[in-house]
């Protein structure tokens, strides 16, 4: 008995049946599809309700849909959504507690049956983000059952990048548009003379099983090297980049910054920045009462750190300015996470730029920032060689 | 267990101020929560209103002792239990007082207000092994003399001839006051501490903590010596929920106790 292969190529129909495959499988197959003029994460049952056909124009605080006219799925960038609406839900339950008439009290947890996932599409961009909530929710000493039962049911197929959108900046993050590690089957989309066509690469066990029940032909080295050079034309093609400087150590250095002050007239605290970026994953809590009063719930939900509560202590926020709220998300993000689950925070998706209803765009104000802090230090220089 | 609340059950209650009460507390049923260190907090958590996080001010051999300052919506349902009632209980969660560093050390206990109630378990667990350290001094202030939490204890050691060397101030005095006036750092000249060999552990007011660790500081402790305990908001007390960072520091997996070497940068940005 030989191995399958371990690339493939698959047509449009290959592609329905993957979607087929999986679905026998038993998992709940989640992809990219057009909806109310956005590209949104859903339930599919058919590769029919892909993007066939969509490219998307972003821009810091726009987003359109535009046609395309050679029928691509995955030649649109990330919309407003990311897998964590998936994997870290926007609300969930964390316990039920019952009261009886003696005063006893008995709390029981959550135990759901958990739905076994497959995302079809995932970029690069957002394997890595999944990484960073694997380390943030699935490793330490505390782990999120909930998160860790969803994802370790997971089956990822990754959508390499050929179509890098304007608000794109993950090279300069360190990564870039092929899937490199944490998928199950990578997809390269191709359309050229040769046609419309998927290479497939295979990424774990799973995913070559899932691949042998697939048609499709093998990959010829052509197609393979016209992925590659697909690939990393879109390396050389992001719309944005981050200053090449060590931002964990910028961000450090700037807390008493004023161009928090600027942003800072600017931001609307509105939170969307936290909502779509893939990494954000901070929740409160809320209780909830029935109107006996004797069962009580409680439920966690996504919030945000641009939230006034988020910071609540007796007596008021501890953030209670803008500019303090835009500081602790950016210096987060770009610095402390190192700190606190030892990677970045960031995986230049873009969405943050995307999707701000004022166009704030996080590789200008880290540029800023830089420049200012090149400034005073340059001022401090010239100050110590008048003063030796 | 750190996912669901454990019922426990108020043996007893006592009032400590005006806002303030200790509540002690037993399992309800057969399983109890691992042991508590000094200086670690639990999620308390109060039927139908929700959850804070709160450290132990008393560790017994079945017993835990929560001292709770009504402020908001669960803590002053907390405030408000009677003997026999029921709560939950999370934890132990976060770092502790690290008593056991300091062995052979002097040790400053300093404490502002309610800050008392987190040093009250380190100072019974370094009265219980008076050989192991060196003199155990106890600062002690509060805003008014009624503001003073564990006041009978508190006195009784002032009074007395120690250990703990234990003084006491307040902001404002009241007619009847006899003791000293004065923010908690002036009681630091009557003392008796070698600072190259002391551990100083101290719980305020986050103003209070500032002013006393640099106080110590120029008084020549090593800043890693200083053991400070904070507070932020705090959801989880698991890691996840993102409330409790204080730059760099989750406050409940890093904290809420540690060395001013860590925490000076972090008290010193605004709005941090």
């Amino acid at each position: 008995m030989t191995a399958a292969p371990a690339t493939a190529v698959l047509d449009r129909d290959g592609l329905d049946a993957l979607v087929g495959v999986l679905r026998a499988q038993g998992r709940t197959v989640v992809g990219p599809t057009v909806r109310d003029g956005a590209v949104v994460l859903a339930e599919i049952a058919s590769a029919d309700a892909l993007p066939f056909g969509w490219g998307t124009e972003v821009e810091a605080g726009r987003y359109r849909l535009v046609p395309r006219t050679d029928g691509a799925a995955f030649a649109h960038t990330t919309g407003p959504q990311s897998w964590k609406a998936f994997l870290h839900p926007e609300r969930e339950r964390l316990w039920s507690a019952d009261r009886r008439a003696d005063g006893r009290l008995s709390v029981a947890a959550e135990r759901p049956q958990r739905p076994s996932y497959a995302f079809l599409g995932v970029r690069p961009c957002d394997l890595r983000a999944i990484a960073v909530q694997d380390r943030v929710l699935a490793t330490g000493r505390h782990r999120d059952r909930g998160y860790q039962e969803r994802r370790t049911g997971a089956f990822l197929i990754a959508a390499e990048c050929t179509e890098p959108g304007a608000t794109c900046f993950c090279v300069s993050m360190g990564g870039g548009p092929a899937a490199e590690a944490g998928y199950d089957l990578a997809l390269t989309e191709l359309v050229d003379e040769t046609g419309h066509r998927f290479f497939v690469r295979v990424g774990s066990d799973a995913g070559r099983e899932v691949l042998s029940g697939v048609p499709g032909r093998p990959a010829g080295p052509g197609t393979e090297s016209a992925a590659r050079a697909a690939v990393d034309a879109a390396r050389e093609r992001m719309g944005r980049a981050m200053p090449p400087v060590d931002l964990r150590t910028l961000m450090g250095d700037s807390l008493e910054a004023d161009r928090w002050d600027d942003v800072a007239a600017r931001c609307l605290t509105c939170g969307n920045c936290t909502m779509v970026c893939p990494t954000c994953f901070c929740t409160t809590t809320e209780e909830v009462t029935d109107l006996t009063g004797d069962h009580a719930e409680r439920w966690q939900r996504w919030d945000s750190c641009f939230d006034l509560d988020f910071s609540y202590l007796h007596g008021g926020p501890v953030r209670a300015s803008a500019r303090s709220r835009y500081r602790q998300w950016l210096t987060h993000k770009l610095s402390t996470w190192y700190d606190q689950f030892g990677s970045s925070g960031c995986v230049g998706c873009g969405r943050c730029v995307t999707w701000c209803p004022v166009g704030i765009d996080i590789t200008e104000e880290a540029a800023a920032l830089h420049d200012e802090l090149a400034a005073r230090l340059r001022r401090q220089d010239e100050r110590e060689e008048r003063e030796p | 267990m750190s996912e669901v609340p454990l019922p426990y059950r108020v043996t007893r209650v006592r009032p400590e101020t005006a806002d303030t009460v200790s509540v002690a507390l037993a399992p309800a049923g057969e399983e109890s929560l691992a042991p508590f260190m000094p200086g670690q907090f639990a999620m308390v958590y109060a039927f139908g209103v929700g959850e804070i996080p709160v450290s132990v001010s008393g560790i017994g051999d079945h017993e835990l002792e929560h001292t709770v300052r009504s402020v908001g919506a669960v803590s002053a349902a907390l405030c408000a239990l009677r003997p026999g009632g029921r709560i939950g209980l999370r934890g132990p969660f976060g770092t502790g007082w690290e008593l056991g560093r300091a062995a052979g050390r002097d040790l400053l206990v300093v404490a502002g207000g309610i800050g008392l109630a987190p040093l009250r378990p380190l100072v019974t667990a370094a009265l219980a092994a008076p050989h192991a350290y060196g003199r155990l001094n106890l600062l002690v202030g509060a805003r008014t003399p009624d503001d003073l939490p564990y006041a009978g204890q508190v006195h009784a050691w002032s009074a007395s001839h120690g250990p703990p060397y234990c003084q006491v101030t307040v902001d404002r005095p009241a007619p009847a006051w006899r003791g000293r006036v004065g923010v908690v750092t002036t009681l630091l000249n009557g003392a008796a501490f070698a600072p190259g060999n002391t551990t100083a552990f101290v719980c305020g007011p986050e103003v209070m903590i500032r002013v006393t660790a640099r106080e110590l500081v120029h008084r020549g402790l090593a800043p890693h010596r200083i053991r400070v305990s904070l507070e932020r908001n705090m959801r989880c007390a698991t890691g996840h929920c993102g409330h409790c960072q204080l730059g760099g520091v989750l406050l409940c997996r890093d904290g809420p106790v540690i060395g001013w070497d860590r925490a000076e940068s972090l008290l010193s940005a605004r709005e941090l």
